[in-house]
């Protein structure tokens, strides 16, 4: 298994290129959510040239429609979506300064193609593990797209939440790398 | 005749469905820790720890085990001599959906147009039901709330007949095979064989409720199974795709009969977080 190393968001270009496919990372700070809907409208403004509702500048982006909060909880289950929905949007939030991506499975070779470009790095979180994940949520706010319910910007005050670097901004795979050493067919 | 108020549908249809979202089968958490033993990838092995503690979390403080708490499926078989009384029986499922998804902090998953506007219906309904009149006074209502990270995954094809066993064997695999990392691995894979394009969906769906550590009833299809499942096993995805021996707990095949020119085949997968719960009034 790889290094566990700490990160506090924002996060530099420094900081991102030190990091590797299979380092296990703890974040630290304020993670923004976004999912299908959200991405859309982001780009519509990016392409509109207008102001986004974010400063995504050194920011993690997290790819999740969390359930909504029970009272007495800091957040609702809040585990990754699949990540390939987004690959269509997420250049141009690349281009805008975003450092990360936090979500599961595969993304497109223009998305990797763009990591490396502009030293960016793209986080696993485990799926289906939404409740476990959420004891590293401190608190939830919504920031933008409240119409949108859990399809909604919120801001994530997390500690130590876990990820690991599938693909790091040298485009190194975790998903190519591991898998075909427990190929046996 | 025996009489059934509504209202008592709609209250095992709302029971139904908290309980299959803050509790995974003790099947699947069993079938979970014994792959956690046998598994060869330490990255794999992390992960199926994360994805038990992650369920018994979710069981003892009732909460959802996945954000996705799915797309509201319902299976009723009901008994030709019950009488349901006091309300409609379609709407008090999906007012049963509605009071789970709101009171137990459930996430709204549903649009309710798929292409232009795809608006939120806020409250989950309407959910799908599949009904089935059957002899007796009883009703049997199975639910399961189904993730679209796998739905997502799942393939349609119409092989021919000469294709035989080894073509649907392939077929599965490579679905499997495709779908990588995205479907949330270890995953459930309900195979639906026969009958036409939509009987082979449903039963595909279906065989989604059967527990992980039961084969089918008839010894040729469960040694399909059992092929099929060690084949998926070889491929590497591993827990969460990143490598290892359990890509897959189980696969369920269902087949009915079907037409003399095909060999319909669908593959519905589902994630490790393989929920269903089901009643009988």
């Amino acid at each position: 298994m790889g290094k566990i190393i700490k990160i506090k968001t924002p996060v530099t270009t420094e900081t991102i290129r030190e990091l590797k496919a299979g380092d296990n990372v703890l974040i630290s700070g304020v993670i923004y959510t976004g999912r299908d809907a959200a991405h859309k409208r982001l780009v519509d403004l990016i392409e509109a040239k207008e102001e986004l509702p974010v400063d995504f500048d050194g920011q993690f982006i997290y790819y999740v429609g969390p359930t909504p909060v029970k009272p007495g909880d800091a957040s609702g289950a809040a585990g990754p979506t699949t990540s390939y929905r987004m690959d269509p949007y997420t250049v141009p939030l690349l281009e805008e300064g975003i450092k990360g991506m936090i979500g599961k499975g595969l993304r497109s070779n223009e998305v990797i193609e763009a990591m490396k470009k502009n030293g960016a790095v793209y986080f696993g979180a485990v799926g289906g593990a939404a409740a476990l994940i959420a004891k590293s949520i401190k608190k939830v706010e919504v920031v933008a797209y409240a119409d949108l319910g859990a399809e909604a910007i919120h801001r994530f005050y997390v500690e130590d939440f876990p990820v690991i670097v599938i693909i790091d901004s040298e485009g190194n795979n975790l998903y190519e790398i591991e898998p075909p050493k427990y190929r046996a067919i | 005749m025996r009489e059934v108020k509504a209202e008592q549908i709609k209250e095992t249809i709302k029971d139904l469905f908290l309980k299959a979202n803050f509790e995974i089968g003790s099947d699947v958490l069993e079938m979970l820790k014994e792959r956690k033993e046998k598994e060869k990838s330490e990255i794999g092995q992390a992960v199926l720890s994360q994805i038990i503690e992650n369920d018994i979390i979710a069981s003892n403080e009732k909460i959802a085990m996945c954000q996705d708490t799915g797309y509201a499926v319902v299976f009723v078989e009901l008994g030709q001599e019950v009488a349901i009384v006091d309300g409609d029986f379609n709407e008090a499922i999906n007012q049963g959906v509605r009071e789970a998804y709101d009171e137990g902090y459930l996430r709204k998953s549903v649009v309710e147009e798929p292409l232009f506007e795809r608006k939120n219906t806020k409250d989950n309904t309407p959910a799908i039901v599949h009904l089935d009149i059957v002899p007796g006074d009883k009703i049997k209502i199975a639910v399961t709330p189904k993730g679209f990270g796998s739905e997502n995954m799942s393939a349609l094809k119409m092989l021919k007949p000469a294709d035989g066993i080894q073509g649907v064997h392939d077929f599965v695999v490579e679905t499997v095979e495709k779908a990588g990392p995205n479907p949330c691995p270890p995953i459930v894979v309900g195979v639906g064989i026969g009958g036409t394009v939509e009987k082979a969906a449903l039963i595909a769906k279906k065989c989604l409720l059967r527990a992980v550590d039961v084969h089918n009833s008839d010894e040729r299809y469960a040694r399909l199974e059992r092929a099929m499942l060690e084949d998926i096993n070889k491929l590497g995805i591993g827990p969460a795709g990143l490598g290892g021996i359990t890509t897959a707990l189980s696969v369920n095949i269902e087949f009915a009969p079907t037409h003399i020119a095909g060999l319909p085949v669908v593959v519905n997968i589902c994630c490790h977080a393989a929920r269903h719960a089901e009643a009988i009034i």
